[in-house]
């Protein structure tokens, strides 16, 4: 099959698996409306207001729960040795990082998409149109989130301390992303114009596409023997 | 050893040498074997001897650290990988199926995976060839271990590869899923793939085999025409040569 | 022979002694020689070894990613043993920066951790190095670590530029209380001590690779006498081990 093929398909398995089993979106979302929660009772939100604090809030929701969306997806190929299969077939190892990077940015964003109307409800803030734009925001930013997270969860999975590895190295890897997301999404929330964020956007932009290139030439270390 | 002479083809797995380390660890130490086209070999030996490592270097899954590995006359890590996966099959004691998949879509899966032309109507017809046909719009979850191995057979011969390499596949099985998978290799082998199966059953190795090579601790230490052998000698030869791996053992 | 074996004793010997010459001569010039500053008082003489210990941080960034790219591309163990020790080195000069910033900071702006740029994104660096380590002794056998060790060192010096610069913007504008301004703002005695000790640190920074390196080597050597040793135990003693490199 051709690239693209290839990596529609990885990421289409992936999907479909996920459609049936609704593991990963049922796990995702309620994580990440557990940490809404918890900082809904940790912070005295009549006195700090959710524009300061809530692109914070929302990130760090995010990064967690990505954390668990990108163990999955590799757990899942470690079961029956399924991702021997795949090394097995005919199929370039790029685009099988590249169909894992898209259906994670997938449940990313899915959960994203339901997280973010859902705090603005939690958190009083005075709806408008301006929380949509938040949204493609931490879309940009959670496709370099996922690029550095799918390679890294590649080799972490498979060790025995995986689940503090994973965290260890990809967060302070992604601590560009999360500050452009953060003050990307704060300005928004506080109605800023575009001008005061657009250096922001642009560094999420370059890093999606320096890591997405870097990761797609190194994936090939990572997974050979 | 010198390459096959013009005319003649090139063997289906040649191996000159070949050695596979894990660290100062030789999982496998300087192996010489030359498996002409067509032929079954039965791969046999203890534990930890090496026979898993040696199928999938022949799968090209991993890389030799010494020694040289030819598949079809070619070397994998300078020929262009696609073309050499598309003939070769390898079926494991994990079946590399997904469990919230149908049988179908799994098998779909695999054959877009492997581009057949044809993707739907070989998912068919592998599924139908194992007798799973009625159980294809079922979760792979619901499928007997019997039942998902006969899914893993069907996955390892969808694209008809040439080459099929088992590790202890029947590692598992009840004896009518056994004797499913032996009529199914009995097909394989007639219709002139290439077989290498390591097994610990040496009865299903020596009924298959034309051939049977054994190797202990990561060497290659006897390989005899299978017909040589019955299952108690067969057995003696491969304790012996566990306890004496230094021992001359060799090719007549 | 190594790398290190085969240049002869001498030279690692010189350095040796030139870097213990070196050490008590740079501490004699930065609590005896260098006047004290004015606005910071004495505390401001750890920035002699704050800024080298700075220095010698990236440069063991830099190296270990050149030897892991380099190591990627040949699979020669020398440059994975030499990236691995250029992360240990390079960690331990950042918790050298991690541990005098703070000491220096308490005393001038009455607080530990201040949150200035350059030391946040040196906090960063430290946690992504930390983690190659980790990595790297969680991974199953020698191989793996180089090869994964490899893959974090790169993407992890590829973004060091980006998250100090990322982290600069953050704070915005900053009073540059503690800027380090390399050269100007300092008199000629403090500018030539500076010199002095980023030489100086410089020269251990090397003594130190190389002798970690040898270490390296070394423990490579024990590992394949006991695993051969393991092997044959019926082999006769004083027999020749064949030599086998894996360089």
């Amino acid at each position: 099959m051709s690239f693209l093929g290839d990596v529609a398909l990885v990421a289409g398995k992936d999907l479909r698996t996920e459609l049936r089993s609704r593991d990963q979106i049922v796990t995702l979302l309620f994580f990440a409306l557990l940490v809404l929660v918890v900082f809904n009772f940790a912070f005295d939100f009549t006195v700090i207001d959710f524009v300061s604090l809530g692109a914070g809030i929302l990130w760090v929701a995010f990064i967690f729960s990505g954390v668990l969306a990108l163990s999955h997806s590799f757990q899942i190929e470690r079961e029956q040795d399924r991702i021997q299969g795949i090394l097995l077939a005919p199929i370039d190892r790029s685009a099988f990082y590249l169909g894992k990077v898209a259906a994670t940015i997938l449940f990313m964003s899915a959960v994203e998409a339901i997280v973010v109307p859902v705090s603005v409800l939690m958190f009083n803030y005075r709806f408008s149109a301006r929380v949509a734009l938040v949204i493609p925001i931490l879309i940009l930013n959670t496709v370099g989130f996922a690029a550095v997270g799918t390679l890294f969860a590649a080799m972490t999975t498979q060790t025995r301390r995986s689940e503090l590895l994973l965290p260890l190295l990809l967060f302070p890897a992604a601590v560009p992303i999360a500050l452009a997301a953060v003050k990307t999404t704060s300005q928004i929330l506080a109605g800023r114009p575009f001008d005061r964020y657009a250096s922001w956007i642009a560094l999420s932009a370059a890093y999606d596409a320096i890591f997405l290139s870097a990761a797609v030439l190194l994936f090939d270390y990572v997974l050979e023997e | 050893m010198t390459a096959a002479p013009a005319g003649r083809r090139a063997p289906a797995l040649l191996a000159l040498g070949l050695s596979r380390h894990y660290g100062p660890h030789a999982a496998l130490d300087r192996i010489d074997l030359e498996i002409p086209a067509g032929e079954f070999v039965a791969l046999l030996g203890p534990n930890g001897a090496g026979k898993s490592t040696l199928l999938r270097l022949f799968a090209t899954l991993i890389r030799p650290t010494a020694g040289r590995l030819e598949v079809h006359g070619l070397d994998p890590r300078r020929a262009e990988r696609a073309p050499l996966a598309r003939r070769i099959g390898l079926l494991s004691h994990q079946t590399f199926l997904y469990d919230h998949l149908t049988g179908l879509e799994n098998l779909l899966f695999y054959a877009r995976l492997y581009g057949l032309p044809d993707a739907p109507g070989a998912a068919r017809a592998a599924l139908r060839a194992v007798g799973l046909e009625d159980r294809g719009f079922d979760l792979l979850r619901t499928y007997s271990r019997g039942m998902q191995q006969r899914l893993a057979i069907a996955r390892t011969l969808l694209h008809d590869p040439d080459i099929v390499l088992l590790d202890e596949p029947f590692t598992g099985l009840d004896p009518e899923a056994s004797d499913r998978l032996h009529e199914r290799l009995g097909g394989a082998r007639a219709a002139g793939a290439t077989c290498v199966m390591a097994t610990h059953d040496l009865g299903a190795g020596l009924r298959l085999a034309d051939r049977v090579v054994v190797l202990v601790s990561g060497r290659l230490v006897a390989d005899r025409p299978a017909r040589e052998l019955d299952p108690p000698s067969l057995g003696a030869l491969v304790r012996q040569a566990a306890r004496e791996p230094d021992a001359a053992w060799s090719a007549p | 022979m190594h790398a290190t074996e085969r240049m002869s004793d001498l030279p690692q010997r010189l350095l040796f002694l030139l870097v213990s010459l070196l050490v008590p001569v740079c501490l004699y010039v930065v609590f005896g020689v260098v006047p004290t500053e004015q606005k910071m008082g004495v505390v401001q003489r750890i920035f002699y070894f704050h800024l080298p210990s700075a220095f010698m941080t990236f440069l063991g960034v830099f190296l270990c990613a050149a030897c892991s790219t380099l190591y990627l591309l040949t699979r020669a163990r020398r440059y994975d043993i030499a990236a691995h020790a250029s992360a240990e080195l390079g960690v331990v000069f950042c918790t050298i920066v991690l541990v005098t910033g703070p000491i220096w900071a308490r005393p001038v702006w009455g607080v530990w951790w201040t949150g200035e740029v350059r030391l946040t994104s040196t906090l960063i660096l430290w946690l992504i190095f930390v983690g190659y380590l980790l990595l790297r002794d969680t991974a199953e056998n020698r191989e793996q670590a180089a090869r994964w060790g490899a893959v974090v060192a790169i993407v992890g010096a590829l973004d060091v530029p980006i998250i100090y610069k990322s982290v600069e913007w953050w704070r915005g504008l900053h009073p540059k209380v503690l800027k380090i301004s390399g050269g100007g703002g300092l008199e000629p005695t403090m500018q030539r001590a500076l010199l002095l000790c980023s030489v100086t640190f410089t020269l251990l920074f090397a003594h130190l690779l190389i002798q970690r390196c040898r270490l390296g080597f070394l423990q490579d050597e024990v590992e394949r006498l006991s695993h051969a040793g393991v092997r044959r135990p019926a082999r006769p003693a004083g027999g020749p081990e064949p030599k086998e490199s894996d360089r």
